[in-house]
């Protein structure tokens, strides 16, 4: 497992060093996850540990976002003066993008496949 | 008595206390999410954010001394997102296959979460300031945060917004699918992602392996798309609209 932890933070190391370097308009992990991708394309295939140590990663990936979401405290008073605005917008956008991409995706997805 | 007192309020000032209440409430939230058949509406994230709001409200606790012990499991996010490499790539003879397709669905998606975001909010009387905050709110948090910065909004609350749409999206983006018949994973997850980035992505990977990876790819493409198109939406906005 920690062969494979060290190799998931090199990754990122790299990526958030590419990024800083370069000034690019992505976070460092994901740039990261592409190097981490990279690898295994060439590699081929998953090793046994990388796939444990990922899943045990991603298996509790929502508790990750609990401090951040804890941050609500902060704003307080400016989110009850915009409730309705922000409230709103982010109801009618969310659920707005979820429709248009898929079913942009549904119906691009199946013409690529008749064709 | 006095000792236990003592030490009591000793460790609820320590990292520990406050790393292991993080802990403690998702287990809780997670529990009743389970017991509840894994219904989104009652996401764990939700349920954990607000125990430990209550927790903090309740001894006075500011959000710097609860971030110092909550810190250690925010730094996984980073290598968590480098661990979706790996749904990724089981899934890359897929992607590979539809490239063209979930290139033009996320740059509609993209678009449509920026403009109705705007719109809406600047239709109900929302500051400049929120709406700069808002705009960029589907985007995984750090990249949004920067983008907001950039145009004079305010980061931390868009890291808000961004956790709260990311937990709607968790809620509600199955049910909306099913409503229009949307049954396919690839298009499922890719929807969750560009919507709701991160906390849709683990959604997603709680619900089909498929849908997962294509919602971890579609987070890491929207942050592209939204880094690159909106600042110049933004421009453009501003000259029209005197934003």
């Amino acid at each position: 497992m920690l062969p494979f932890l060290t190799l998931i933070l090199l990754c990122q190391l790299a990526g958030e060093l590419v990024v800083g370097a370069l000034a690019l308009p992505v976070p460092g992990p994901v740039l990261g996850m592409v190097f981490l991708f990279l690898i295994l394309l060439i590699r081929g295939q998953v090793p046994a540990q990388l796939e444990q140590t990922s899943n045990g990663l991603l298996r509790s990936m929502s508790l990750l976002f609990v401090p951040a979401g804890t941050g609500v405290i902060l704003h307080f008073q400016l989110l009850g003066e915009a409730l309705l605005p922000l409230g709103l917008a982010l109801v009618i956008s969310t659920l707005a993008t979820i429709f248009v991409t898929g079913l942009l995706m549904r119906w691009l997805g199946r013409k690529a496949s008749d064709g | 008595m006095d000792n236990l007192q003592e030490t009591w309020v000793y460790l609820s000032a320590t990292p520990l206390f406050h790393l292991t209440l993080t802990l403690v409430a998702f287990q809780a939230a997670n529990w009743v999410f389970e017991k509840a058949g894994r219904n989104p509406l009652l996401n764990p994230v939700l349920g954990a954010v607000l125990l430990v709001v209550a927790v903090l409200i309740m001894t006075g606790t500011d959000y710097g001394t609860y971030f110092e012990g909550a810190q250690f499991v925010h730094f996984l996010l980073g290598p968590a997102t480098v661990a979706l490499a790996v749904p990724l790539y089981r899934q890359w003879h897929h992607v590979r296959r539809s490239a063209l397709a979930i290139t033009l669905s996320l740059i509609a998606g993209s678009l449509t979460a920026i403009l109705t975001a705007t719109a809406v909010t600047w239709v109900l009387g929302g500051s400049g300031e929120v709406l700069a905050s808002v705009a960029p709110k589907s985007v995984t948090a750090p990249v949004a945060m920067a983008i907001a910065e950039e145009l004079g909004g305010l980061p931390s609350l868009t890291a808000v917004l961004v956790i709260v749409t990311g937990i709607f999206g968790a809620m509600f983006g199955s049910a909306v699918l099913n409503l229009v018949g949307v049954k396919d994973w690839q298009a499922r997850g890719l929807a969750i992602g560009t919507a709701s980035h991160g906390i849709g992505t683990a959604r997603a990977l709680q619900v089909n392996e498929t849908a997962g990876a294509f919602a971890g790819l579609a987070m890491g493409l929207n942050a592209l798309a939204t880094a690159l198109l909106l600042p110049i939406i933004w421009t453009v906005l501003s000259r029209l609209f005197g934003i």
